[in-house]
């Protein structure tokens, strides 16, 4: 068992406003005023982080992520419970790390360095390092104003990043920046991670949650709603961000450990899935390049004006493979009602990588789940690509390749 | 207290490079860069000297120094430049910083610190051309003028204690900072720097006596015009008061740290 680096037990924070500001100062002097209006952000959120993990936190916006992360770095101080750290903590809270801008990215470099609490030799050590990271050229000794905000962001990271940290702390940061730089940081959290840093991060990005973190934890108007896997959790969350009246969101625990979530209003839901070989024969094992049939029938459960069917293949960890939907490919369905059923056949070659797989439906009005969201159901089907005859390769995707060798 | 003392410790170099950037960043973008630092004060002492010396023709009782009255103002005007800065600077000193108070963690007692050094040294450069002006004048350097540094200090501990004072309330009454800016300058008016204490009427005089910065300027004045030494005395008072100011100022500090970020 590792231990803790971060134990947070039944931590709160209140925002209070006071009619008179000067009833808030009396409570520095030990008596205590009624707030006028106290707003609680976080409240009851008890968890820990052992050393090494990488823990997304999710939740829509005004959730209280940010807050959290403000609260375990230090910027705010909690108003009831506590937060252990072991460990020196480095945070990119907020875009720019408040530069100066009539400085140059160097000094501001040494500036942030400093504010960290580094010595002079430490920071000239490190400088070198920061300044071939953020790759900003000459602009490194230009005054930070001339910087876009994507370059003033590799200064930061880069500078944040310069010495590993116990726990590395990231809001949002890195969806700023272009795609090879946040390449080149995801790679420096990757190996930080293998080193032991302990990793919390915020993100909207489910991709980068999934890829980045075992372990995820669901934030939902402050209150800690869900701490799991992140494909479990991203699922989720995916189904709350649909969620409207009269709408559900249940989780069911499958055999195999996993959870599943299904949302909708169930005007239309998903009788039957199954995955069919060449033969007609139902499979769950299928081999690399096999022609499969996924047959889905559909039951309507009220009138529909206009009904799309999509799916979605994710891989293990929960990224998608490939996914569609009949508005795509001009098939959508319309004035359906109650009682009728629909089934759906999609042929297709299985051109994945062996590993395991799953397929989410949904059943909607178009071709996004966020309008009617009939129903949509998450690992509706798994099954299991083996490479039983083909050259071995590595990667989800299977794109067989003709190379010609010749000796000159 | 002793967690506190470790902290500066520890972040001594970033508070003196932050006050290397801070003079630096100030005149980044002006042509004269930091020769406006002297520039203002002396342009300041230079309008008065016009206005008040030549125009109404002010003049020192009991001297026939014909520079007397310029080098009154200056000495005077070196003392509260020093308190001026550092009042209207700790005043805005953490909702300046707000974005830094918010995005970074760091010893927050740093922020005071790395003004006072910064007013410090402005008030080094202004103290020497002011000595310089004196020297060009024909007052020439005396024993007394080694008093100097103990009154930069004094009214270094005076500001610093009441800027800090007034910068933990303004985050959360922001009124503090224009109210005061009206306060200094009446406080201005109220210290005898550009007239001398004696052309006040006796009940009047009584009361300005009990203006510290009327003890802190007229030693400055004593010790740079007349030779004597400075007020031990009163002096002696401020600092007591200016350490009584500074522990409640820190006491506040501590206190509302927790609320600060809150706010900003």
């Amino acid at each position: 068992m590792k231990a803790a680096v971060l134990k947070i037990e039944e931590l709160g924070k209140a925002f209070r406003e006071y009619r008179m500001e000067w009833q808030r100062m009396v409570g520095w002097f030990g008596a205590t005023y009624k707030a006028a209006n106290e707003t609680w952000v976080l409240r009851n959120i008890s968890f820990q982080v052992f050393a090494g993990e990488s823990v997304g936190i999710v939740g829509q916006n005004g959730a209280g992520k940010s807050t959290l992360l403000k609260l375990v770095s230090g910027t705010l101080r909690p108003t009831e419970g506590t937060i252990g750290v072991g460990g020196r903590i480095a945070a990119i809270l907020e875009l720019g790390m408040g530069f100066n801008p009539d400085l140059t990215g160097r000094d501001n470099a040494r500036y942030a360095a400093g504010l960290m609490g580094m010595s002079p030799d430490q920071i000239e050590a490190v400088i070198p390092g920061v300044e071939e990271f953020a790759e900003v050229g000459e602009y490194f000794d230009q005054p930070i104003r001339t910087y876009s905000s994507g370059m003033q962001m590799r200064v930061a990271f880069s500078v944040v990043t310069a010495v590993r940290p116990e726990i590395l702390i990231i809001d949002e940061a890195l969806s700023v920046g272009d795609a090879y730089f946040s390449h080149k940081s995801m790679a420096r959290i990757r190996k930080f991670r293998e080193e032991g840093t302990t990793l919390l991060f915020v993100s909207h990005d489910p991709g980068a949650v999934q890829s980045l973190c075992d372990r995820a934890i669901l934030l939902e108007h402050g209150r800690l709603l869900m701490d799991g896997e992140p494909s479990e959790v991203m699922d989720y969350y995916n189904a709350l961000i649909s969620e409207k009246e009269n709408e559900t969101v249940k989780v069911k625990r499958l055999l195999s450990g996993k959870a599943q979530t299904v949302s909708g209003t169930h005007e239309a839901v998903v009788e039957n899935i199954s995955l069919h070989n060449a033969a007609g024969e139902p499979v769950e094992y299928v081999n690399v390049g096999e022609s499969v049939e996924l047959r889905v029938q559909v039951r309507i459960c009220g009138a529909i004006p206009r009904l799309v069917f999509g799916y979605m293949i994710k891989d293990r960890l929960g990224q998608p493979v490939f996914g569609t939907n009949t508005h795509h490919t001009r098939q959508a369905l319309e004035h359906l009602v109650d009682g009728q059923r629909v089934e759906y056949r999609l042929a297709f070659p299985m051109n994945f990588g062996p590993g395991s797989y799953s397929v989410s439906t949904a059943l909607c009005s178009t071709e996004t789940h966020l309008v009617n969201n009939y129903e949509w159901r998450d690992l509706a089907l798994v099954f299991t690509i083996a490479n039983q005859n083909r050259d071995s390769f590595v990667g989800t995707a299977w794109v067989p390749p003709r190379i010609e060798v010749r000796r000159m | 207290m002793k967690m506190l003392l470790l902290a500066i410790w520890h972040y001594r170099h970033f508070i003196l490079t932050s006050i290397k950037n801070d003079l630096r960043t100030r005149f980044a973008r002006s042509r004269l860069g930091a020769t406006w630092m002297i520039l203002q004060p002396l342009a300041q002492g230079a309008i008065y000297a016009l206005v008040l010396a030549r125009v109404l023709g002010s003049r020192l009782p009991d001297t026939n120094n014909q520079y007397a009255y310029v080098i009154y103002l200056l000495a005077g005007l070196a003392g509260w430049t020093l308190f001026a800065e550092l009042i209207t600077r700790c005043l805005t000193i953490f909702v300046d910083n707000a974005s830094l108070l918010k995005k970074m963690v760091f010893p927050r007692i740093c922020l005071p610190l790395i003004v006072s050094g910064s007013c410090l040294l402005n008030n080094l450069f202004l103290l020497t051309a002011t000595l310089g002006i004196f020297i060009a004048v024909g007052n020439y350097p005396n024993w007394m003028w080694l008093w100097l540094p103990m009154l930069t200090v004094i009214t270094l501990l005076f500001g610093l204690a009441l800027g800090l004072i007034l910068g933990v309330l303004n985050v959360f009454v922001r009124d503090v900072a224009q109210v005061m800016n009206v306060v200094l300058q009446l406080w201005f008016w109220l210290t005898p720097i550009v007239y001398a204490i004696g052309i006040l009427p006796g009940h009047f005089a009584l009361i300005l006596r009990l203006n510290p910065m009327y003890a802190i300027c007229s030693s400055y004045q004593q010790v740079l015009l007349w030779g004597n030494p400075p007020h031990f005395k009163t002096l002696g008072a401020i600092v007591a008061l200016s350490l009584l100011l500074l522990a409640g100022g820190m006491f506040l500090f501590r206190r509302a740290s927790p609320d600060m970020v809150d706010v900003l």
